[in-house]
């Protein structure tokens, strides 16, 4: 019985994991980078999250928006309150007078976002048709997430560097944007980050790949802000739950003892 | 209630006399939950019973809380669930041990369901005890696919549409049905309310369908993996503690399994796309259900007929209501069917087969393979039980439950 037992168990794994078993089609798999948030401990670098925060809002919020997050979370990546407030003194939002008139006021940290377009429909008359997706929830709403970005970030291929099978099969003009990882390779948006494209204030060396990791520490951070809490009280709560397993056996030998 | 055994308690607590004296749930809860005899020797399979109540509490537990938290509103749903991942006091916790035990309750029942078909646990006089476990299983399966459409992502959307669409497939009345269930000509709005609405109530008419179950239990008591009846007090021991507290156990063991999933891999039987907002205008590249669904959308998907699908698909639930008729062996533990032992293992490796042609999508050889375990599937049910039950032959069973602990003991 113990045997059926295992089998039952490995059984049921294997159909867990044909469940995520997704098809990726025959687009190339991204290299898989080691991320300081991944595994059961892993925390988020906080540093490169801030970074992350500065690539976002200098290069990628030109687009896309961030709406599930305020200001005041970024609090949670270790900026002050004033820090926050520094950085948001430029950003101004939407916003209702007293008459009920429209104005622009100074953005507050309680205030999300600011969205790079009044709405979706501005978002895709922006972008030949298509509203750049919200990036809130992105590194959870694509298969291996955050090695997928990263590689999304850093797989852009120019024209010139094509080969004629790839501009045959996939039908690659001058104006089409080639990236290895997307699926089907033609993508709308252009290859968004370049070495130096920020200059860092800790110094850190701006180059494409440093870049594209930050963001995506960043992203990842803003997909779950409570990850950390998360995995602290999930080790609490295993470490609880086998005490308590090994207390209800060892009350159930005792009680068993003599039955047996 | 129960078979007449002992004498009636005495309470010393004199509330609790005078209060039993009008409604005796303290009697009740004496005969059924503690003195019960129950067979000695079940093994650890016999936990997941506990163990799917246990998981049934705990999911409407955390979902009154998700409800109270929730908008089911298409335009405000999916900001309203990242809402309570996120600003929510601990209601990404909620969050993630409702969504994870959706996964781990189905896990509970279904080796709660094998257990019953490998021990023969459905036979005489057992099948309405059977039938009542069918129909929660049923209720279970409408309860979880609203439940998933509730977040409005991409897949609830999108499953949404499939499912409710397969109700088109009957012949004249199919596509008013279909408008009927949806309130509309799309899945939309009151859908989404209705979902919710519905999500909300079932899981309280699976409450009174296990109470049902559990009295049904109780009148002949639980089956055990001899078989065998129980043929006096050598045989049995009372409920509590011996098995309150080995359930206890399992209990225990099962939740650290289902905590590592909650706090480490809250997202790893579900499925991305789930996080992109639902959009009618974007269909996903594969649209798959959740995990426990993928055997029966794998016999769905293997029919090249649509009606013929959708009758496959409820077939494949239908034939567990007649399973106790189908088995002609008088013999209910596999243990002593020594060929009805390895089929019951391949049907297991062929639902698993299912599981796998489900989630992939319904091309090159995945369909030949779906078509062969989904024949595969009603052969074992319709052809191959009835006909075991009259060429196996049965090894000897042993002369008592107590006779077979012992012996197993010596050996």
């Amino acid at each position: 019985m113990r045997k059926l037992l295992a089998t039952g168990a490995i059984a049921l794994a294997a159909l867990a994991t044909g469940a995520v078993a997704i098809a990726a089609g025959t687009t190339e798999q991204p290299p898989q980078k080691k991320w300081h948030f991944q595994g059961p401990f892993g925390t988020f670098d906080r540093a490169a999250a801030q970074r992350g925060y500065q690539v976002y809002q200098e290069v990628c919020a030109a687009c896309h928006s961030l709406q599930l997050l305020a200001y005041r979370n970024l609090m949670e990546l270790g900026l002050t309150e004033n820090q926050v407030k520094d950085l948001i003194k430029d950003i101004t939002v939407p916003d209702l007078n007293d008459d009920g008139q429209p104005i622009d006021r100074p953005a507050r940290p309680s205030d999300r976002f600011k969205k790079p377009f009044p709405n979706q429909a501005a978002a895709a008359a922006a972008n030949n048709g298509k509203a750049p997706p919200d990036l809130s929830v992105i590194v959870k709403a694509r298969a291996d997430g955050p090695n997928y970005l990263h590689g999304l970030l850093t797989g852009y291929v120019p024209y010139d560097k094509l080969t004629p099978e790839q501009i045959k099969e996939f039908a690659v003009t001058k104006d089409d944007n080639f990236n290895k990882y997307f699926p089907g390779h033609k993508i709308a948006m252009a290859a968004p980050l370049a070495d130096d494209k920020v200059t860092y204030a800790d110094g850190t060396k701006a180059t494409t790949d440093q870049e594209a990791s930050d963001v995506v520490e960043f992203l990842a951070w803003a997909s779950e802000p409570h990850m950390e809490d998360r995995k602290r009280t999930g080790v609490r709560v295993i470490l609880f739950l086998l005490a308590l397993a090994g207390f209800m056996y060892a009350v159930k030998r005792m009680v068993w003892s003599d039955k047996h | 209630m129960a078979s007449s055994h002992g004498t009636p308690p005495v309470f010393n607590n004199k509330v609790v006399a005078w209060i039993d004296h009008r409604l005796p749930i303290f009697s009740y809860i004496e005969k059924e939950y503690h003195t019960f005899p129950t067979p000695r020797n079940f093994n650890y399979f016999w936990n997941f019973g506990a163990i799917a109540t246990v998981m049934l509490v705990l999911m409407i537990a955390t979902g009154i809380v998700l409800a109270t938290n929730y908008t089911p509103h298409v335009l405000m749903a999916f900001d309203s669930v990242e809402r309570i991942d996120r600003d929510v006091p601990q209601g990404w916790l909620i969050r993630d041990l409702h969504m994870n035990g959706a996964s781990f309750f189905f896990i509970a029942v279904y080796i709660h369901i094998f257990r019953g078909m490998y021990y023969g646990s459905y036979k005489a006089p057992r099948e309405l005890l059977w039938i009542l476990g069918v129909v929660i299983f049923l209720l279970m399966m409408a309860t979880a696919f609203m439940g998933y459409v509730l977040p409005w992502g991409q897949m609830s959307f999108w499953g949404a549409t499939v499912i409710t669409n397969l109700f088109s497939a009957i012949p004249v009345v199919g596509e008013s049905i279909v408008t009927w269930l949806w309130g509309g000509f799309a899945v939309d709005n009151p859908t989404l309310n209705r979902f919710f609405a519905l999500h909300y109530l079932l899981p309280f008419v699976i409450v009174a369908v296990v109470a049902l179950h559990v009295v049904a239990l109780h009148i002949h008591g639980s089956n055990n993996p001899t078989g065998i009846d129980p043929k006096g007090p050598q045989d049995t021991v009372p409920f509590h503690p011996y098995y309150t507290m080995k359930d206890g156990f399992g209990v225990m063991v099962f939740l650290i399994i289902y905590a590592a999933f909650v706090f480490f891999a809250p997202d790893y039987m579900g499925h991305p796309d789930n996080y992109i907002p639902a959009d009618p205008l974007v269909t996903p590249a594969h649209i798959v259900p959740e995990w426990y669904f993928l055997p029966f959308y794998a016999i769905l998907r293997a029919i090249p007929d649509k009606l013929g699908g959708v009758l496959a698909m409820f077939g494949a639930i239908a034939v567990l209501f007649i399973l106790p008729w189908l088995d002609t062996s008088r013999v209910r533990s596999a243990t002593f069917r020594p060929i009805y032992k390895w089929f019951m293992m391949v049907l297991v490796v062929d639902v698993i087969v299912l599981g796998f042609c489900g989630a992939n999508p319904p091309e090159g050889f995945w369909v030949p393979l779906s078509q062969l375990a989904t024949l595969y599937y009603f052969f074992h049910f319709l052809i191959l039980l009835p006909v075991l039950g009259k060429i196996e032959r049965p090894l000897p069973l042993p002369p008592s439950i107590a006779d077979a602990v012992l012996k197993k003991k010596a050996v």
